[in-house]
């Protein structure tokens, strides 16, 4: 009886063992095989030891765009969980309305990135367009370029990648929130505990895991962007110049639009590891002390 | 016994396939999906296969996105297309991948080829073989908005001929508010629509430049030519202020929305822009320069039969090529895509040199050049990036161009190494 209730087990595991052997597995191991060749689709890829790798690292492009994806990473994840905290914090305590404010900032995680991207775009055009440049026009501030500009292009893109994250996180820290005990907060009042010490001793460290959750999970999706910046800047993907360019964007370049297989294996390679890298650093400097 | 039978049945379903395939044969058609192009394509099959009852065509299409990839993909598998349509630019590396054969000699004479067709179609020649065939192309032509020309007290019926006339009616045309915006562009500088291929093959030429060697292996613009050209299309932005790249997001929406008085766009564009209601506009050749220089840039996807093809396959892609390039086929597309023909014979009709709208892009095509890409998108970024250096960093032209040149250099120098 035993023995067959094993097998069955194992036969509904087995396809989605199967399916993420064949899908995600084998892919990610091919791809470390090709990173060592120069497969451009057309002919059978040659083994050609380190040279994509060599490549890479003397490719000033890579560079900047490896400046640009970190750039996403160490602005947008701190100050996309602080939002989120903060707001999540005080609509805890939201008693009116409560469900329809939330459901507002959930609302922009639900909506399809390219369609959010594409309003944005057309938000930060130039004066008869752009609604944010007339509203500036009217108060009598100067125009600004945003997408147009190599400096103000990347947070203008990274501005709305952390508002159509949020409602997810506000989701997550709201949950965190309403699983610490109240029985606590009770108790802190009792002693006569104020708010700032309240928060610092006894919310913060309670939501640890849920931040940490959110901090690795909030970090991969920015190292990963492309949905917004492929769609903010289509005619000049990346751009201007280069300013906006995350990895993902130029690995998709390098791959279906050069058809540089090999290369474009290589750089997947080379966001594995930062990934790898990033995350097991999250989670060690974030790890349970005890 | 089961064996026999089992046996026995294989052998009979490969004789009534024989048997099937010796009547009738069939090829597969590849293009992208395009709806027009798609739906003359339907009516050229129909045509083909009444004149042709043994042959039957099976037109199979893919996003256009996917569509290289698909190709490339069914021909490792061995299950690719008999006849695929391809954009001029992909051949090298067609080739390279073996995934297109030459044309054979006895149904596609190469005399007859050339004085058929409109020069361009070198661009499908490598060595002493054509490996494809247009039926229809593209070129450029300057599109201008009637009302805007008539409210700046300029002639509708006149638009500008000359490069000088054309910056002069860009002049007139072009509106500011109180704070120096722009609310309506004289002309639209889009580098990442067709702007990069009048810098290339048009403004560099009027300059007195060649943008690359003959075989295009040598980019041979960063020197006056090239600067100078490259200037003047900065200088529209900032010293006539008459343009503004990224105004309306792109050039082709700002000419739609009336924001612009002149765009520069190819005759895919006229789909497009058949649906304006509020405005009617109008369609000169591209400005020559003061010598009366003129040029243009035309493109086309042709035809090609691919490599593993043979045998009664072979004899039965041939006919469908060839009834695809024929004049027929021409009109047929022209009237459906709206795409000019390939040939001499079916483009400079009466009726279409007649026709203000075609007449400029046909015209067109006797000056035009094909630049042999081997990587358009990553070419046409170091254009772009060329422009935004100089408007948005405030580089030297001088400088920028060389950059420019350097960097389309290693571009073409690696795709040949490839």
């Amino acid at each position: 009886m035993r023995h067959k209730r094993l097998i069955w087990v194992w036969t509904f595991l087995a396809l989605p063992i199967l399916f993420y052997c064949v899908i995600r597995f084998y892919p990610t191991l091919q791809a470390f095989y090709l990173s060592f060749t120069n497969w451009n689709l057309m002919k059978p890829p040659k083994f050609i030891g380190f040279a994509n790798y060599v490549k890479l690292y003397n490719d000033p492009q890579f560079w900047k765009v490896f400046r640009n994806t970190f750039t996403y990473l160490i602005i947008g994840t701190p100050v996309s969980l602080l939002i989120s905290f903060v707001i999540s914090f005080y609509l805890d305590r939201v008693r009116i309305l409560h469900g329809l404010i939330r459901a507002l900032y959930f609302l922009p995680f639900l909506t399809t990135a390219a369609a959010m991207a594409w309003v944005w775009r057309w938000f930060y055009q130039p004066a008869p367009i752009g609604v944010i440049n007339d509203v500036l026009g009217l108060i009598g501030l100067p125009q600004q370029a945003f997408i147009r500009s190599v400096d103000q292009a990347l947070p203008s893109i990274m501005v709305t990648s952390i508002w159509a994250g949020l409602g997810f996180q506000i989701i997550i820290f709201m949950a965190g929130l309403r699983a610490i005990p109240s029985t606590y907060y009770e108790a802190a009042k009792i002693d006569g505990l104020g708010e700032w010490p309240i928060l610092w001793k006894i919310t913060l460290p309670l939501l640890k895991p849920t931040t940490v959750f959110l901090v690795v999970f909030s970090s991969i999706g920015f190292l990963r962007i492309f949905d917004q910046v492929y769609n903010m800047t289509t005619n000049d993907p990346g751009g201007p110049l280069g300013s906006t360019k995350p990895l993902v964007l130029m690995i998709y370049q390098t791959a279906f639009s050069s058809y540089n297989m090999g290369y474009a294996a290589a750089q997947t390679v080379v966001l594995f590891a930062i990934l790898l890298a990033v995350s097991l650093l999250q989670l060690w400097i974030l790890r349970e002390r005890k | 016994m089961r064996r026999g039978i089992l046996l026995a049945g294989l052998f009979t379903g490969i004789s009534v396939f024989a048997v099937n395939s010796a009547q009738a044969v069939e090829i597969e058609y590849w293009q992208y999906v395009y709806e027009t192009r798609v739906k003359a394509m339907d009516q050229l099959i129909e045509n083909f296969e009444k004149a042709n009852p043994d042959i039957t065509v099976k037109q199979t299409t893919f996003p256009y996105a996917d569509y290289q990839t698909r190709v490339v993909a069914a021909n490792m598998s061995g299950s690719g297309p008999d006849v695929m349509q391809l954009f001029y630019g992909w051949l090298d590396q067609f080739i390279a991948g073996g995934l297109v054969q030459p044309l054979p000699v006895d149904a596609f004479p190469h005399d007859k080829i050339e004085s058929e067709f409109f020069p361009i179609v070198s661009a499908m020649k490598r060595g002493d073989d054509y490996y494809g065939l247009p039926t229809a192309v593209r070129s450029l032509a300057l599109f201008y908005n009637k009302k805007l020309f008539q409210e700046a007290g300029l002639d509708p019926k006149s638009p500008p001929k000359t490069v000088d006339e054309f910056v002069a009616a860009a002049e007139k045309t072009a509106k500011h508010d109180a704070n120096g915006n722009m609310t309506v562009a004289g002309t639209t500088m889009d580098m990442a629509g067709q702007d990069h291929q009048w810098w290339r093959e048009v403004l560099i030429r009027q300059n007195g430049g060649e943008p690359y060697t003959a075989d295009y292996s040598k980019v041979t613009y960063n020197n006056d030519a090239g600067i100078k050209a490259l200037k003047f299309y900065t200088d529209l932005q900032t010293e006539q202020k008459v343009g503004e790249v990224g105004f309306m997001d792109e050039g082709q929406a700002a000419f739609r929305a009336g924001r612009a008085a002149m765009t520069i766009d190819g005759t895919f564009r006229l789909g497009s822009f058949k649906s304006i209601k509020d405005f009617e506009w109008g369609v000169t050749e591209l400005p020559t320069n003061a010598a009366g220089i003129r040029s243009n840039y035309a493109s086309y996807f042709a035809n090609g039969i691919g490599a593993k093809v043979s045998g009664e396959k072979l004899e039965a892609s041939k006919k469908f090529l060839a009834y695809i390039s024929s004049p027929e086929a021409m009109k047929v597309w022209l009237d459906t895509v709206g795409e000019l023909p390939a040939r001499r014979s079916a483009a400079l009709t009466e009726a279409n040199l007649a026709d203000p709208i075609y007449s400029p892009f046909l015209k067109a095509l006797d000056y035009a050049h094909t630049t042999l890409f081997v990587d358009e998108a990553a070419q046409r970024q170091t254009a772009i990036d060329m422009v935004n250096r100089v408007l948005l960093e405030k580089q030297s032209p001088e400088d920028s161009i060389a950059q420019a040149a350097t960097a389309e250099q290693e571009i073409i120098d690696a795709a040949k190494t490839k």
